[in-house]
């Protein structure tokens, strides 16, 4: 029927080659990943298949003549507001394929971003700003289950009151959930540096942890998935905290899939099974089909490993999220982690990516609310992810009421990523989001953990302003305190919901 | 949220004495010390509160209550009767003061002394929770009625105007206390409401506030978690509510309370650790851990009251002013020195107590400052 597959025949993106300043260094032809350029011997031309170019400017990069320019296909659909190129598109793939269209990263869609709509306060005439350059400015954080009330000794300084363990952060980021298999052990090393050295923590994923990372167990979170990869005592042990994941932002309600072909011989021996097999999440874990399953898993978790060890509990934001954060928090976890509908992710449906669950400043606002209403607020912390940019972000979310924020594409972004949403395929240009050993080679742990340490370093600096300037110097005198945000743009049922007063007001 | 929602701005002054073995002072010198700071207010509020005025009906709750209209009298009665017995009531005596007129209205200002009923407590609610229950049913539920005191032996007295003004109206010379606190106010925001002048008090508790709390949401809605409703709209209101819980509901020391509100910082903290006080330490790391959310944030100088006492401070970094001085057993404590040497030409002692470092004047019969809680 067709002359060429319509993939091939209607590409979104095309490499633009200035001939004249080309060298025929070859260097893009080296660097893509993706097959979408190559050398003509006979021409002594670089020539491209257009219709493989995912728009990662990897070759750009590494023009030295700055020769390239990946630009969006001029030529496009006809205009139709309801029949994008997008919607159109899948539905190429989707004949021909007969499949589900995977992707990555988060939802790409043009969904409100309620942090857009919020503002923060500031201080002028009846009580000063305070300079963080010169005044202190506190940004220690601590995630685990605390309670309401001390009990004091009769000498007046001993504390009968015992509390959780706690997580020590310096700043109210840590990073996120990505497996080792979803990412490489480059950007896992360079994360568990960046936390170490700054005093944060990351979270190893389903995937295990690999040995080499093992001298990180201060500032590692394990995670316990559906899976269950490379979950022993030995693992449990190996941490600063256990996170239970129950569902991710980027997908709700389903497992996750990597392909035999990315198991090689390092990811099968941190995920325990035999090299080349397929590593499969179940939907749900098979031993939690309820709340009261749950708990059995959180106290078995901390059984194994005395009690020493604060269970976080993962979710992602679903319509009911307050309700089921009160739930985990009755079945004794210490940390509610939610992941809201601009989550990433490694591979992905992308009709879950884009259409499952909400956003997360809803989120926040709700669970916060529910916490405190049935009394628990104090019993649990509360961190948010999915899809936060900066740390205004951060900020906003906990002025809406979490206790700290989690990050994964702002690491990703950090050692180079452009978003071009190719995770899932293994092929990522920049070494990010493969195993290949070729390409998971072009990142230097030493180099992205530097980048990310000046991150947080960056970050923390821009909250200590946006502080300073509404007169507090200390992160908890934010913390759910939304009289210092007000709303531009929103109905009043939203201000309602996320508890804020419009602008004016 | 429930509204009331926002803080409102001030700026202010304030003024408090004690006397620690006990000895009654007319109410004159408060009201010289806090007149001297005129300046500080802009005649939009001012107010005192004393401990010791009711020797005769001391074992009774003296409810202050502010009225809007005479006709809510048998509400606010129906409410309190529920729960107690009411041995005295009557309009609280004041004065014509023309000037006063010219602003608002005066409200009415009724006091009743009162006996709780046995029947009337909950279970596992003690007297005292009965008493704030009463409070917050009054200002929550009976409209245009405010209970402004609540303890026994005590009582609060403010208004819409300059404290002279405020003073005069009430007869605050008339009386005569062992502990006086006075409060003049430079609101930003006027809503003109004598219910939102200072002191603010709960129980035998009296607060007066320098500031304005930057972390007021977060106080707030900790405090609602523990069932207290913020109704006054003012960020005053919080502090009191957080001390009754910290001081009264979880008794903690009172050093641990100020170390919750006015938390010293992180590296203050690891010095406890350096110099060996490891105890300390711990305990310092464990009160900010679990009490985060009541600590105070912002500009403000604060005076506590109570019936053992007067505590003052600061906010962590000392942005408002705060001075201290001592003759004898009397303990003076004021927004400016001024305020001190007009009542007190020749102090023994004269000082600028410290950002976060609260000065504690409690009455010679608690000189184990821990085990006096309050009643």
């Amino acid at each position: 029927m067709l002359f060429k597959k319509p993939q091939v025949a209607f590409y979104p993106f095309m490499v633009l080659r200035d001939d004249y300043k080309c060298v025929r260094c070859k260097s893009c032809v080296d660097q893509c990943s993706f097959d979408a350029t190559y050398y003509d011997e006979d021409l002594n031309m670089i020539m491209n298949h257009h219709e493989n170019c995912v728009n990662c400017k990897r070759c750009e990069a590494f023009c030295p003549t700055d020769a390239i320019k990946v630009v969006k296909n001029p030529s496009t659909f006809h205009p139709d507001a309801n029949w994008t190129p997008e919607a159109i598109r899948d539905i190429h793939v989707q004949m021909l394929t007969g499949a589900v269209i995977l992707t990555s990263t988060g939802n790409d869609k043009p969904i409100k971003n309620y942090f857009d709509h919020l503002l923060l306060d500031a201080c002028q005439v009846t009580n000063p700003p305070i300079d963080p350059l010169r005044e202190p400015m506190e940004l220690k954080t601590f995630i685990g289950r605390k309670t309401d009330q001390l009990q004091f000794d009769s000498d007046g300084v001993s504390i009968k009151t015992t509390i959780g363990k706690q997580l020590e952060l310096e700043i109210p980021v840590l990073f996120s959930a990505m497996s080792y298999g979803s990412i490489n052990l480059n950007l896992q090393k360079a994360m568990a540096i960046a936390c170490r050295e700054f005093g944060t923590y990351w979270n190893t994923g389903e995937g295990g942890l690999h040995k080499s990372l093992r001298e990180f167990k201060d500032h590692t979170i394990v995670q316990v998935a559906s899976g269950r990869f490379g979950v022993d005592l030995e693992y449990l042990e190996t941490s600063a905290a256990i996170e239970i994941k129950i569902g991710q932002g980027a997908k709700p309600g389903i497992g996750g899939h990597l392909p035999g072909e990315k198991v090689n011989e390092g990811i099968a021996e941190t995920r325990m099974i035999p090299v080349g097999s397929d590593a499969i999440s179940p939907a749900p874990h098979h031993d939690i089909y309820s709340i009261e399953d749950l708990r059995q898993l959180i106290y078995a978790l901390k059984e194994a490993t005395n009690y020493e060890k604060p269970v976080f509990v993962k979710i992602a934001a679903v319509h009911n999220v307050a309700a089921i954060a009160c739930g985990i928090a009755h079945a004794g976890a210490d940390a509610i982690a939610i992941d809201g509908v601009r989550g990433g992710t490694g591979a992905t449906p992308k009709s879950l990516r884009d259409h499952v669950g909400i956003p997360i400043e809803m989120a926040i606002a709700a669970v916060d609310d529910r916490l405190r209403k049935e009394g628990l607020r104090n019993e649990v912390s509360l961190i948010a992810a999915g899809g936060f940019r900066s740390a205004v972000d951060v900020l906003k979310a906990i002025a809406l009421g979490a206790d700290a924020v989690y990050i994964g594409t702002v690491a990703k972004l950090a050692a180079g990523c452009t978003q071009c949403q190719q995770c899932h395929t293994g092929r990522c240009a920049w070494g990010i989001t493969t195993n290949n050993p070729k390409l998971a080679k072009r990142l230097n742990p030493d180099i992205v953990a530097e980048n990310l340490y000046n991150l947080l370093r960056a970050w923390a600096h821009d909250i200590k302003e946006l502080l300073g300037a509404m007169g507090i110097n200390a992160i908890e005198s934010i913390k759910g305190n939304r009289l210092r945000l007000r709303s531009w743009g929103l109905t009043e049922q939203e201000n309602k919901i996320l508890g804020v007063l419009p602008a004016g007001m | 949220m429930a509204c009331g929602c926002y803080s409102e701005m001030a700026g202010c002054g304030l003024a408090g004495i004690v006397n620690r073995d006990g000895k009654k002072i007319s109410g004159k010198f408060i009201y010289d010390s806090i007149t001297a700071m005129k300046e500080r207010g802009n005649g939009m509020g001012a107010g005192y509160a004393a401990y010791g005025i009711y020797p005769d009906l001391a074992e009774y709750y003296a409810f202050h209550v502010m009225l809007d209209d005479l006709d809510y009298e048998s509400e606010v009665n129906a409410v309190l009767s529920k729960s107690f017995k009411i041995v005295k009531s009557e309009m609280i005596p004041t004065k014509e003061v023309p000037s006063l007129y010219k602003k608002t209205k005066p409200p009415y200002f009724y006091r009743y002394f009162l006996e709780p009923r046995d029947d009337a407590r909950l279970p596992m609610e003690s007297e005292e929770d009965l008493v704030v229950r009463t409070v917050m049913t009054i200002n929550d539920k009976v409209k245009g009625a405010y209970v402004i005191s609540s303890g026994k032996n005590m009582g609060a007295f403010k208004g819409v105007g300059h404290p002279d003004e405020i003073g005069d109206f009430f007869e605050i010379k008339e009386y005569e206390g062992y502990i006086w606190l006075a409060h003049t106010r430079f609101p930003t925001n006027t809503p003109g409401w004598w219910g939102g002048a200072h002191p603010f008090t709960l129980l035998d508790w009296a607060i007066v506030h320098n500031g304005e709390i930057t972390s007021y949401g977060t106080n707030k809605r900790y405090v609602e978690m523990f069932g207290y409703r913020c109704t006054l709209l003012t960020d005053t209101e919080v502090a009191a509510y957080l001390f009754d819980l910290l001081f009264r509901k979880h008794r903690l020391p009172i050093r641990a309370v100020f170390m919750a509100m006015a938390a010293p910082f992180w590296k203050d903290i690891e010095h406890y650790k350096e110099v060996g006080l490891e105890k300390i330490y711990e305990m310092v790391k464990m009160i900010r851990t679990v009490y985060a959310p009541a600590m105070l944030n912002g500009p403000f100088a604060m005076l506590f009251a109570f019936k053992d006492g007067v505590i003052g401070f600061n906010d962590r970094i000392k942005l408002r002013p705060f001075v201290a001085a001592e003759k004898g057993d009397t303990v003076y404590m004021a927004s400016e020195e001024s305020a001190i040497r007009v009542i007190c030409e020749t102090p023994d002692r004269v000082w600028m107590p410290k950002a976060g470092e609260p000065v504690i004047a409690l009455l010679n019969h608690c000189k184990e400052e821990d085990v006096c809680y309050p009643a």
